[in-house]
């Protein structure tokens, strides 16, 4: 197929396989660190992190304005950091303006507080339509959102990584910052949801 | 992809999708970002190979398969593998008796990072101030480059400074990391797409050698 040129297109799972055999087989990968990184990102690294960020920022106004002013920074406060983390911004949602996160020449996406990305994110629809008429693409992902409210989407195009502080819903006021952390969905982070009260 | 017809509805998210629907996809995924220090390559690479894949390896597999192929296209390029090994050890795995290509000698790019990750100290001030109106260059330069094509030839407002930065162009062909300063960039939506679009902004980060100043 791609690199081989060879005529039938083999299972992607069976040339999985193979490449790690010929990896391993030469010493070139240990299959432990692999298991490692798997482990990783299906148990450690994930929207939690982000919704404990969030959650933080709702409850305490010296991190919130702190979160806004170096997302990088406050975001290691709470031990947050590593691959596709080395420089985040964070923009707020509010009642009159929405950012919501595209990449549209790859899948790029804050990997430290959102994990790796969910497939409607690396859609190749999302991918293109988010930057030419992101109201529509809202829409069909059901978010109506309502006219006077200004859409501003962010093209990750370089190292830097976006992750939307959403809006805290009401009727939350009574909650703690732990009963907030399971509200926060990664939909919101990526702005393409809002937050519901419970 | 930015801009580009014919993909269809957008798809609602599904709260409940796993990291890895299936176990080849997370071994995928950990194969690639291994390969890449194997084949003695970087993450701008990584993505320039994904970007010569051809349309069926680039889709027909979802975004795992895009991985697994570009880290073939990364291995074959230094060398580390034959460029059919993976579908002769492919079909040896499910009962066929190929011969599989010899270990061929390996040709890592010359090439070495000046530091960790992509943030770089530049000595230079920044060429453009926040509130500057700007336009994209209108190029369409060979290789890689981060310069969205729905971007080129149109102005924009800077709208903050990011930390400087390698330059993806020339690391991706390990022609030297040329640190930048990076801009957030605000574009209207009618600037981009005509009078009749939807009214937003669309920001996207741009080195500072794909920006010109507006007169």
């Amino acid at each position: 197929m791609t690199a081989s040129g060879s005529g039938e297109r083999l299972p992607a799972a069976l040339r999985t396989e193979a490449l790690e055999q010929l990896l391993t087989e030469r010493g070139l990968i240990d299959p432990k660190v692999m298991d490692g990184l798997i482990t990783e990102y299906e148990t450690n690294v994930g929207p939690l992190n982000g919704a404990k960020v969030v959650a933080r920022a709702w409850t305490d106004p010296e991190y919130r304005r702190r979160l806004l002013d170096d997302g990088t920074a406050a975001i290691k406060e709470l031990g947050f950091m590593g691959r596709q983390g080395e420089h985040i911004v964070v923009v707020e949602n509010t009642a009159t303006t929405h950012n919501v996160v595209v990449c549209t020449l790859c899948s790029c996406y804050p990997w430290p507080v959102l994990g790796l990305p969910p497939s409607w994110y690396k859609d190749p629809a999302y991918r293109a339509r988010m930057v030419k008429e992101p109201r529509t693409v809202l829409s069909e992902m059901g978010l109506e959102l309502p006219d006077g409210v200004r859409i501003i989407v962010r093209d990750s195009t370089s190292e830097v990584r976006w992750l939307v502080l959403p809006e805290r819903p009401a009727g939350t006021e009574h909650l703690s910052e732990e009963q907030l952390v399971p509200l926060v969905t990664r939909e919101a982070m990526v702005g393409v949801a809002k937050v519901k009260a419970p | 992809m930015g801009g580009t017809e014919g993909w269809g509805p957008a798809h609602p998210p599904r709260g409940d999708e796993p990291v890895f629907e299936k176990p080849w996809q997370g071994r995928a995924f950990a194969l690639t970002m291994l390969s890449i220090g194997v084949s003695g390559r970087n993450a701008d690479a990584f993505r320039h190979a994904q970007e010569r894949l051809d349309r069926a390896g680039y889709l027909d597999d979802g975004y795992f398969g895009r991985w697994l192929n570009a880290a073939e296209l990364m291995l074959t390029d230094s060398a580390i593998l034959a460029p059919a090994a993976i579908d002769a050890r492919a079909r040896n795995l499910r009962g066929e008796h190929v011969d599989e290509p010899p270990v061929p000698e390996p040709a890592r790019p010359r090439y070495a990072p000046t530091a960790g990750g992509s943030l770089r100290a530049v000595d230079t001030a920044p060429a453009f101030a926040i509130g500057e109106r700007v336009r994209a260059r209108d190029m369409s330069p060979p290789g890689h480059t981060r310069l969205p094509g729905y971007a080129r030839g149109h102005t924009g407002v800077v709208e903050l400074i990011q930390p400087a930065a390698v330059l993806p162009d020339t690391n991706a062909h390990f022609q030297g990391e040329n640190p930048q300063h990076v801009y957030s960039v605000r574009f209207d939506s009618r600037e981009l797409w005509g009078a009749d679009a939807e009214p937003f902004a669309v920001t996207a980060e741009l080195f500072e050698t794909y920006l010109e100043k507006v007169s």
